[in-house]
């Protein structure tokens, strides 16, 4: 049976957006709000000799001023390589030095010109090469636990090492190399950053974020409230999103920051990136520096490759140092290589530190690894396409890194491509323009970098036969409440618009690792098979109980209006029996009758008068999937939801059913 | 120093106070609350805040709000039928996906709306050439212009 509404196109969701009723954070104000600004280093490496705010407290309108001096010496960040406010030294231009709190953004504005900094400055260094020299002077003196550094390298070294390298280089016939760089890219997202703080009288941080990563934040902003002594936890509500691209990935400073100045002045406190804040302030992609070597033997087959890469950390850490895990899937498992060696090395210098950015760090090993492919093949003398060809992985093969390939049409696809671009014409025929080709490997639906790549779903369905699924994901753009609705309906048997979906908010949502890593659709839709099975089988159940009650009474109703009315012949055996009956479309029907009108029941009908007693609800579902490697799935404990009616909804004929907490 | 002035915003006369430095995007957001009108750069170069002043598509937050006095001004909230019927912009943005993470689709959908009052069948150069000053960071602008395609299938539909 095909599906009803998986892999059709159905309009997208996404109504508020283009009404302009979708609230950004932009577009949140709450009563009592005051706007954060924040004061950045113009320094590259300098020690703060002091910091004056005397003046700018003394303006009107002015709220709270923070520097590092009277805010808790917390450290923060991926690794906790620095403060949200720095007080003994800047390390590069963008240091957060001092934050103001006022009644709005001008005001704000105008105390941070009021702030004076004294900077004595330091060598400063650029270059990752001249930061891991051994004279070259120390960006961070002492590694986050206190503990003197010794060099400017980073404790996050990424190495993989398989068959034999100078076995391979003396089968080679041909060998290349060459070092490539790469430079810093920024997400320049259409929505900039920014956050709302807010805490409630019990000490719980409110916390409006734009991550996409909810339950990360949360357990980011929890141990930050720990640390500075604060008893309360954190609720994030997540608001439309103007894009991600990685960028939202990490809890960024600047957020801690909002919620010192949230917790000085028991206000909520806004901070709204302007255009140029974003870039002056908001890590990007990181940049690299990449030596490649590698060799083939006479007929093209690739016999080695050995890859150092240097990736500039700037000065602190976040995610962007983490993206070797990615790049090391490109390195060893693109083409099949069999002697490999790849080493990274992350460096702290003075310049911009680094985030995620769309990719993971891919298209700078892909680059890399594609460029010295065409140099390699231009050395053999071998067409850059049919040298892929010859080095193309093919099914049922363990990659150095122990990836196990299942299926890789590689071959065809290069084929196709060969044939597409008109390749034997046009590549190298025409001056100055033609047709090149590049390959590309990425990890997606589930690529474990956590310990748990969990998602979970709860669905509740109510009187009405609506379904309500409430998840912990997040939707930047990529369209996931659009596919969750076509899933959820293909899986229960209701249609698109009985499935409304609630989400961004933490204290309501079930667990999720985070929309990120061409994860979301994948691992969401598996939760949705496993909690739409428990879903479906409940209905089914109560439909077998109810049905011949719920068609009998539709008998008699009928005689009664019309007395020529000749009653049909039913099998109520069949209908007592959840196994002969079925869901789609919102109606239930007997598998083998299908087409039988007498016999079809719409759901509300079944569920109406009986789920008073007995709520039909969804399990709470962990799909555990793995690509690449075989795939594990295990449910976890279910856990109930709470009948309640579903709100009216004004719009319910066009396509909009997300509910995001009131914000 | 207030002045006050009168424009018409989405078909209501409206008179606010501002001062003379404001822009016209400032006034839409934070005294008119207009939330739809996006500020993505402040600077006239991306687009997001695109509105229509008689007709034409401007950036609002560069556009200083005296010079709004008597005119005409729509913005995205302006597009919904009393009914909440849907324009065939926001039909179309809909059904081709032109929209993705949406921050850019109120002034990209303006500039369209610009371009199809004044061409009811523009070519691919011409859409492209209408939202050559908004930004999009999602789509990579296919689905955008095939969203504008099909508008004017729409309209033309329509009139019919």
């Amino acid at each position: 049976m095909s599906e009803l509404f998986v892999g059709k196109s159905i309009p997208r969701v996404d109504l508020e957006k283009v009404t302009g009723r979708a609230q950004f954070m932009n577009d949140i104000k709450l009563p009592r709000m005051l706007y954060g600004k924040i004061l950045y280093s113009k320094r590259p490496h300098a020690l703060i000799k002091s910091i004056d705010t005397s003046q700018a407290e003394k303006l009107r309108g002015v709220r709270a001023v923070l520097t590092g001096f009277n805010t808790p010496d917390v450290r923060v960040g991926f690794i906790g390589d620095q403060t949200p406010l720095k007080k003994d030294k800047v390390r590069q231009f963008r240091d957060e030095v001092a934050a103001v709190a006022a009644i709005d953004e001008e005001t704000a504005e105008e105390a941070l010109e009021l702030i004076k900094v004294e900077y004595e400055d330091l060598p400063a260094i650029y270059d990752p090469f001249e930061a891991m020299k051994e004279d070259a002077p120390l960006i961070h003196e002492v590694d986050p636990r206190g503990k003197p550094r010794r060099n400017n390298i980073l404790p996050l070294p990424w190495k993989l090492e398989a068959g034999d390298i100078e076995k391979g280089r003396a089968e080679s016939a041909f060998v290349v190399k060459d070092t490539f760089h790469t430079t810093w890219v920024h997400q320049t997202c259409m929505g900039t950053s920014g956050c709302i703080c807010e805490f409630d009288l019990n000490d719980n941080l409110i916390f409006r974020s734009v991550t996409n990563v909810p339950f990360g934040g949360k357990d980011r902003m929890d141990m930050f409230l720990r640390n500075i002594g604060i008893k309360g936890s954190t609720r994030v509500l997540t608001p439309y999103v103007g894009g991600s691209f990685g960028s939202k990935l990490d809890t960024d400073i600047y957020e801690f920051i909002c919620a010192l100045l949230a917790w000085e002045t028991k206000c909520p406190v806004k901070i709204l990136f302007s255009r140029e804040e974003e870039f002056l302030a908001s890590p990007p992609r990181q940049p690299t520096v990449s030596t490649v070597e590698q060799g083939c033997d006479k007929n093209g087959k690739l016999t080695f490759r050995k890859v150092d890469m240097i990736l500039d950390n700037g000065a602190y850490t976040s995610w962007g140092a983490t993206t070797p895990s990615v790049m090391m899937v490109t390195i060893s498992s693109l083409y099949n290589v069999p002697n490999l060696s790849y080493q990274a090395t992350c460096v702290y210098t003075n310049n911009i530190y680094a985030q995620a950015m769309r990719g993971y760090g891919n298209p700078q090993a892909t680059w890399v690894i594609e460029n010295s492919i065409d140099q390699l093949a231009e050395e053999a003398g071998i067409d850059p396409l049919e040298f892929r060809k010859i080095n193309a992985n093919k099914p049922f093969t363990e990659t150095p890194m122990r990836l196990k390939i299942t299926t890789c049409p590689m071959t065809e696809c290069l084929d196709e491509v060969k044939t597409k671009l008109d390749w034997e014409n046009k590549h190298g025929k025409q001056d100055g323009r033609g047709v090149g080709v590049a390959a590309f490997v990425h990890v997606g639906g589930g690529a474990r970098v956590y310990r748990s790549d969990a998602q979970g779903i709860i669905m509740k369905v109510d009187d009405d036969g609506k379904l309500t699924i409430i998840t912990g994901g997040t939707d930047q753009g990529q369209g996931s409440e659009t596919i969750i609705r076509q899933m959820a309906a293909e899986a229960t048997g209701l249609r698109p618009e009985d499935v409304s979906i609630f989400l961004g908010d933490t204290e309501v949502c079930p667990w999720d690792v985070g929309t990120h890593a061409s994860r979301h659709a994948f691992i969401t839709g598996h939760a949705i098979l496993l909690a739409a099975k428990d879903v479906k089988r409940k209905i089914l159940t109560l439909a077998a109980r109810w049905m011949g009650t719920v068609i009998g009474k539709e008998i008699k109703r009928r005689a009664r209006r019309n007395p020529d009315y000749v009653a049909p012949e039913i099998d109520f055996d069949v209908l007592a029996d959840p196994d002969m009956l079925d869901l789609q479309e919102g109606e239930i029907f007997v598998k083998s009758d299908p087409e039988n009108k007498d016999l079809r029941v719409p759901l509300p009908l079944i569920l109406r008068p009986h789920t008073w007693w007995e709520p039909v609800r969804g399990k709470w579902s962990w799909p555990r999937l793995f690509t690449i490697l075989p795939m594990k799935c295990s449910t976890g404990k279910g856990r109930g939801t709470c009948p309640a009616a579903t709100p009216s909804e004004p719009m319910a004929s066009r396509w909009k059913w997300t509910r995001r907490p009131a914000m | 120093m207030t002045q006050s002035i009168q424009f018409t915003v989405n078909g209501d006369l409206v008179q606010v106070d501002v001062q003379p430095h404001w822009t016209l995007l400032r006034v839409l957001r934070d005294v008119l609350e207009l939330n739809g009108v996006k500020q993505g750069c402040g600077e006239g170069e991306c687009g997001a805040c695109t509105v229509l002043v008689n007709g034409a598509p401007i950036n609002s937050c560069i556009y200083p709000i005296l010079e709004a006095e008597g005119k005409e001004i729509l913005t995205i909230e302006g597009l919904l039928g009393k009914d909440n019927s849907l324009h065939p912009l926001q039909q179309a943005f809909l059904k081709k996906a032109g929209v993705q993470c949406g921050f850019c689709t109120p002034g990209m959908i303006m500039s369209a709306k610009a371009l199809l009052d004044a061409n009811p069948n523009p070519s691919e150069d011409e859409i492209r050439h209408a939202i050559a000053g908004n930004m999009c960071r999602c789509t990579g602008y296919v689905q955008i212009v095939e969203s504008i395609q099909h508008a004017a299938e729409l309209k033309s539909k329509q009139s019919e």
